[in-house]
């Protein structure tokens, strides 16, 4: 019971590292940029699921509700929804002008390119 | 209106930053941010003195009261932070006229001012918040501008350095937010202040330990400290001359500040240095960076990359001092921070007017500068001197309080190796200044001479500043150790 207590940090803690994984060791750089969007997506459940109150409704006032979930981490976590949104643009625009500049997006062949010049 | 001066602080670079963009025309943008980056300065003049005598001023954003709304408090560490923040920007933007027509095409104008207003925008507001969550917001939007003002390089590796650098700021930056959501998860507070009141009941609790080493993983990264500095060196060496003088100056010393407001004023001395073991990590990662760091930048072909080598090396100084956990190596800390931003604004400055002028920072094209650009090379070596800590410059004081407080603490093999990393500084700094002044150039080599004053002006300033505050200690000095001890008083 205590395991799936726990079930929403659990699948946080498992996508982070999946995410995590993919940003170290893809060498595509859009790989990269998915697997950053899952990391960062990992931290945005964990703060929904602090913010679950054990019996709480959704925190719509209402009459006959008693317990509310706290609202605070969900307004939290949409301005940091905005800034992943806003860092996954600028990094596939950096991307776009990666591809013009040097012609690819593999990590490798760009590190040899450098190494040329 | 004095009173609305911790907001307009950073609202008005805020505002300015689409004023800039939709104002494209000429020479207006760049004369917006000039006229808002000094009006910053002045407010944290003014702020600064107001909090001279100890005393905090809190301010309530929108009227909603702490700790439920956001609140900004300032106290004579993060004035003291404004200062240099807005300073360095004040001094860098005249020079920026001239080097942005010759490093940024035209039509770019005016987004590179927009960028940099939203850069000042974040580290003023990064230094001046007293909410985590808020501090969050502030580093996302400085080092989102600053993704987009090093990609503004003209050379193609600053493309692949921004993008490194903005995934490694992005896994910084996100690991701050899980540290600052665990401790919210425990405290049910945002609020600094209320932190560091609820918290230590809970000392003992693995939510806290975890969250202390998220945010401390994350800003390690952002201020750059060895083993995590490998964004560093690429993106200052291929971004415009301007943002990384810019940046150099500023951006990791404000990450630097966010550590201890985070270490001191938030968890406290107690749970830092005796239940975390902070003080032997950061001693020991502090040494790793100073010497490794120094030793590679001997080795560098390119003096941009050379210093920007060394700035990883000072910042294990500023480490070092923190990791000592007393008075006087706090003060030795934060006198350093203002210190190398003065050294490496003007050092970074000396080559944003070699960028100018002859178009490249190689060794190799500083043969015989010494005779051409008398100007500009005098100012590299009054620079170099203070980056290594001669007596009568600025890092000389550094460095002084550097090895009293390593004594204080009795690490007697720490104050000799503070001694001897100099030397290593002497070292790199030699190899440009002998190229300079006792090669003859090339046969074939175009003519050069001094860039325009209004390059050489602001490069003077900074330089002269070196000078000044080796010479005339008391005001940063002053300051920093009132700052320290109202961060030790106020853990404990």
């Amino acid at each position: 019971m205590e395991v799936l207590g726990h079930f929403n940090y659990w699948i946080a803690i498992v996508l982070m590292m999946i995410g995590f994984y993919a940003l170290i060791a893809r060498g595509n750089l859009i790989k990269k940029i998915v697997g950053l969007n899952i990391f960062q997506a990992s931290v945005f459940l964990l703060y929904i699921s602090f913010g679950k109150v054990t019996g709480g409704s959704a925190p719509i006032i209402a009459d006959g509700v008693e317990i509310y979930s706290n609202p605070l981490p969900h307004v939290l976590i949409l301005t940091a929804i905005v800034v992943g949104v806003a860092t996954t643009s600028l990094g596939l625009a950096l991307v776009v002008r990666i591809r013009e500049a040097y012609g690819t997006i593999e990590e490798n062949e760009i590190a040899d390119m450098d190494r040329e010049t | 209106m004095i009173a609305q001066f911790p907001a307009l602080q950073v609202v008005l670079p805020l505002i300015a930053a689409p004023l800039c963009i939709v104002l494209r025309r000429g020479a207006l943008p760049w004369f917006i941010t000039l006229v808002v980056s000094w009006a910053a300065l002045a407010m944290a003049g003014t702020l600064l003195d107001q909090v001279a005598d100890g005393s905090q001023i809190s301010y309530a954003l929108g009227g909603w009261m702490a700790p439920l709304g956001i609140e900004y408090r300032v106290d004579t560490l993060n004035a003291f932070m404004l200062v240099i923040v807005a300073g360095t920007s004040s001094i860098v933007l005249p020079f920026a006229y001239r080097s942005v027509i010759r490093e940024i095409p035209e039509d770019r104008h005016y987004l590179f001012y927009g960028g940099y207003l939203l850069m000042l925008t974040g580290l003023l507001g990064m230094a001046i918040t007293g909410d985590a969550f808020n501090v969050f917001v502030f580093i996302e939007i400085s080092s989102l501008s600053s993704y987009a003002m090093i990609a503004m390089g003209r050379d193609r590796r600053a493309l692949s350095a921004a993008f490194t650098y903005l995934v490694m700021g992005t896994v910084g930056a996100t690991f701050f937010l899980i540290g600052v959501g665990l401790i919210y998860a425990v405290t049910g507070t945002l609020n600094m202040a209320d932190l560091a009141q609820r918290l230590p009941p809970l000392y003992e609790s693995r939510a806290v330990l975890a969250a202390f080493a998220f945010i401390s993983a994350g800003l390690l990264l952002k201020l750059a400290l060895f083993p995590l500095h490998l964004w560093l060196p690429n993106a200052y060496t291929y971004a415009p001359s301007v943002v990384t003088a810019f940046l150099a100056a500023t951006a990791t010393k404000v990450a630097i500040y966010l550590l201890l407001r985070f270490g001191y004023t938030v968890f406290g001395a107690d749970f830092v240095f005796d239940i975390v073991p902070a003080s032997e990590v950061l001693l020991a990662l502090a040494i790793a960076g100073t010497v490794i760091a120094s030793t590679v930048a001997i080795f560098q072909a390119d003096v941009k990359r050379l210093l920007a080598y060394s700035s990883v090396a000072q910042i294990g100084y500023i480490i070092l001092g923190v990791s000592y956990a007393n008075v006087t190596g706090l003060t030795a800390s934060l006198v350093h921070i203002f210190n190398h931003a003065v050294t490496k604004g003007a050092l970074f400055l000396v080559m944003g007017c070699m960028a100018y002028a002859v178009g490249a920072c190689r060794v190799e094209s500083f043969a015989g500068l010494g005779k051409r650009m008398p100007m500009t090379m005098a100012a590299f070596v009054i620079g170099g001197l203070s980056l290594i800590g001669v007596p009568l410059t600025a890092g000389f004081v550094s460095k002084w309080y550097l090895v009293l407080g390593a004594i204080e603490r009795g690490w007697w093999p720490v104050a000799i190796l503070v001694l001897a990393t100099s030397l290593l500084a002497v070292a790199y700094v030699w190899r440009v200044v002998e190229v300079a002044y006792f090669r003859d150039p090339p046969a074939d080599a175009p003519e050069v001479s001094d860039p325009p004053l209004s390059l050489i002006v602001p490069t003077w300033v900074l330089t002269g500043a070196c000078v000044y505050f080796g010479i005339e200690t008391s005001l940063p000095v002053g300051f920093a150790e009132q700052a320290a001890q109202l961060l030790m008083g106020g853990g404990s």
